[in-house]
């Protein structure tokens, strides 16, 4: 077991290229941290930087209280589950498990013992003779955690893990990783571009773009306070609702509509002067049909516009002052398109951005 | 695939998915296109093969050209003529010639390929390596070996080989001259004229692994040479055995470039199979002892084309 962190730790390709920039990030042991972010934000590069597979090209990387930036990847202690598995094909499952064992010179028992311990784990024991390609998308996905498990790190990687399965097992293997975790209680570094398996896997939650982080915190925080739009955006599904308004005073006017503020709210609408713009953000399910009863709340009217069923709710999208928004709403509420409605947003769950610095200013 | 689980009137053709002449194992139409290349296989392999075959049991020399002479000239081939096999320590003669070039040529020439071909995948030059590399292909094997016996001259002042020796004060050496280094010498320029050809074949195979298979052995602890032998190698096991074929039918025909450069010697020192055929056959004109080696020379491919009939099989079963 070991802690990791990233000490002002950047790479970069050439000269324009910033994959990673300024990383900051401590991982305590044993904890599970997901790196999250769009396509394209660097959370692969920081990983690889973490293995070994890439150079720094500045700051420190540390393993446990090692900096490890010239330790080769087999000298870090730590094993990577690969995107696309980067099984070994001409081996069979067994001896994918066994070759990073053999390599260690560990003894012969000792690697048979581990690989059917990881093998029954993982419910690989009735494959252990076929080669990698005679195996399902999923059961691939089992031989490269597998592989991973029985080395026994100190330190998982993981890239993507389960990007290339479909829906149903994704979600039945990312319930297997956290029971693996719940188990070894190895420190893990999962990146994923999911932020619904971010949100249900990670201790902890990283959010990058364009090789900046963005935030670190428990999914609550993140979802409950996120510092800026895009992890505002980026967290919740469906995602929270913007619209632009301006500040008068201790309240805010959207359209034609004064919003009321009181606490926090009212501060940030307070700090802008007069008629400047801020965006407000609130999640659909945060939305409620207003009855007039609710103490500390904003309301404005929204036209519905289409509804669409899921059950047990039904997303709404209505039309509010020119702003498109969308909410989550309970199917017994009976919302019909083309009603005029009053939505309700309690205080506490409105957020307020600096359109310019994109920071978050209350919520 | 076997036939005697099918019924008669069905063909054998693997899954049997499309059914081509349906059901007939045997069309005019097929014998029509078929015909005229297999009239010429008949006439210019087959043929010439049997008839070789029935010559090396006749004398094949002036006079009486085709008497019956039974196992003459087979006797005399593999025991008394020290040209061709002398069994002793070392054995020489071209068989064992043949054999050295078998073993040391081929397996050279495989592993150069693949170090200069796993190298090159990691240079920023990777093109110009291997242009470089592959150019000796391009030359004609006769260029070739001309080259080469200018580099081996004796004579300092056209050798590069002894000018080099000669600044570290020795030699002069006559490398082609000596009977104790001239397949060696040999050998050398077999590796030095093929090893381009390995290594762009394997060097496209070697391409085809993806990166983070080789980083993931990286991370399980694999030092370079450990991946080289333990996951490079046996992903490109198919091309190699591919090349190490090619190579493998190339040297047993082997002719052109111990004739022009050393025409077997010194002394019958350096000649292989095919050498020795040509050298009994034509100048010595003694076509039946000729004839003899020819069908050893033959006989050794057979086993090649087993290899490579079983290993089309496998690939098309594998489809
Ligand atoms: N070898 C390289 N040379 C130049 N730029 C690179 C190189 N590798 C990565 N980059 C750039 O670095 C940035 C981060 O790439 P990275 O692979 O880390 O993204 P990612 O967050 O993993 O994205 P994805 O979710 O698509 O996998 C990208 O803009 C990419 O173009
Ligand atoms: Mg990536």
């Amino acid at each position: 077991m070991a802690t990791v962190t990233f000490d002002h730790l950047y790479k970069r390709y050439g000269d324009d290229v910033v994959a990673v920039n300024d990383l900051n990030l401590e991982i305590g042991d044993g904890e599970f941290i997901c790196l999250v972010g769009p396509s394209g934000c660097g959370k692969t590069t920081a990983l690889r930087c973490a293995a070994g597979l890439e150079d720094i090209s500045d700051g420190q990387l540390l393993i446990g209280d090692r900096v490890v930036n010239n330790v080769a990847p087999k000298d870090r202690d730590i094993a990577m589950v690969f995107q696309s598995y980067a099984l070994y094909p001409h081996m069979t499952v067994y001896d994918n498990l066994a070759f990073g064992l053999k390599l260690r010179k560990l003894k012969k028992d000792e690697i048979d013992r581990r690989v059917k311990e990881g093998a029954a784990i993982l419910g690989l024991e009735k494959f252990l003779d076929r080669k990698p390609r005679a195996l399902s998308g999923g059961q691939r996905q089992r031989v490269a955690l597998g592989r991973a498990i029985v080395r026994e790190p100190s330190v998982f990687l993981m890239d993507e893990p389960l990007s290339n399965l479909d829906a149903k097992l994704r979600v039945q293997t990312r319930a297997e990783i956290a029971r693996l975790h719940q188990r070894l209680g190895t420190t893990t570094i999962y990146v994923t571009h999911d932020q619904v398996e971010a949100m249900t896997m990670g201790d902890r939650i990283a959010v990058m773009r364009d090789g900046l982080l963005q935030q670190i915190g428990s999914p609550q925080e993140l979802y409950d306070h996120p510092l800026n739009l895009f992890v505002a955006g980026f967290i919740g599904s469906p995602s929270m609702n913007f619209a632009t308004a301006t500040a008068d005073g201790k309240n805010l006017v959207l359209g034609g509509v004064k919003l009321e503020l009181t606490g926090q709210q009212a501060k940030a609408a307070d700090s802008r002067t007069d008629g400047a713009n801020v965006l407000i953000g609130f999640r659909p399910e945060h939305i409620e049909l207003a009855n007039g009863q609710e103490s500390d709340a904003v309301r404005f009217p929204a036209k519905v516009e289409v509804v669409e069923y899921l059950g047990n709710e039904e997303l709404v999208h209505a039309q509010t002052e020119g702003n498109e928004i969308v909410a989550l709403l309970p199917s017994d509420k009976k919302v019909v398109v083309g009603d005029n409605v009053q939505f309700a947003i309690p205080m506490e769950k409105l957020h307020i951005f600096d359109p310019d610095t994109e920071k978050a200013l209350a919520g | 695939m076997t036939a005697a689980s099918s019924p008669a009137s069905t063909p054998v053709t693997g899954s049997g998915e499309q059914s081509r002449a349906p059901g007939h194992g045997f069309s005019w139409a097929a014998l029509l296109f078929l015909g005229p290349a297999g009239l010429l296989l008949a006439v210019f392999i087959v043929f010439p093969a049997i008839y070789t075959a029935f010559l090396s049991f006749n004398r094949g020399r002036g006079g009486e050209f085709s008497e019956w002479v039974g196992l003459d000239n087979w006797i005399r081939l593999f025991t008394q003529d020290p040209n061709f096999l002398r069994i002793g320590f070392p054995p020489s003669g071209a068989l064992w010639n043949n054999v050295l070039w078998i073993i040391f040529f081929v397996s050279f020439t495989v592993l150069f390929g693949l170090i200069i071909a796993v190298m090159a995948t990691r240079v920023k030059y990777e093109a110009w390596v291997k242009g470089i590399v592959f150019l000796p292909q391009a030359i004609a094997a006769t260029s070739l070996a001309i080259i080469w016996r200018f580099v081996y001259s004796p004579d300092p002042n056209t050798g590069l080989l002894n000018a080099v020796l000669g600044i570290a004060n020795v030699g002069p050496l006559s490398v082609l001259g000596n009977p104790a280094t001239v397949n060696w010498a040999l050998i050398a320029v077999g590796i030095w004229g093929s090893v381009g050809f390995a290594t762009v074949i394997l060097s496209a195979a070697i391409k085809g692994i993806s990166s983070e298979v080789l980083e993931a052995a990286r991370v399980d602890g694999a030092t370079e040479p450990q991946i080289f032998w333990r996951i490079i190698v046996p992903m490109v096991s198919l091309p190699i055995s591919v090349v190490a074929v090619t190579l493998l039918v190339g040297v047993i025909k082997l002719f052109d470039l111990i004739f022009v450069m050393t025409t077997g010697g010194p002394g019958a020192s350096s000649r292989v199979i095919a050498f020795s055929m040509y050298q009994e056959a034509f100048p010595s004109g003694q076509f039946g002892y000729g004839a003899a080696i020819a069908v050893v020379m033959l006989l050794l491919l057979v086993p090649v084309m087993i290899f490579n009939i079983r290993r089309f099989r496998a690939e098309a079963v594998q489809q």
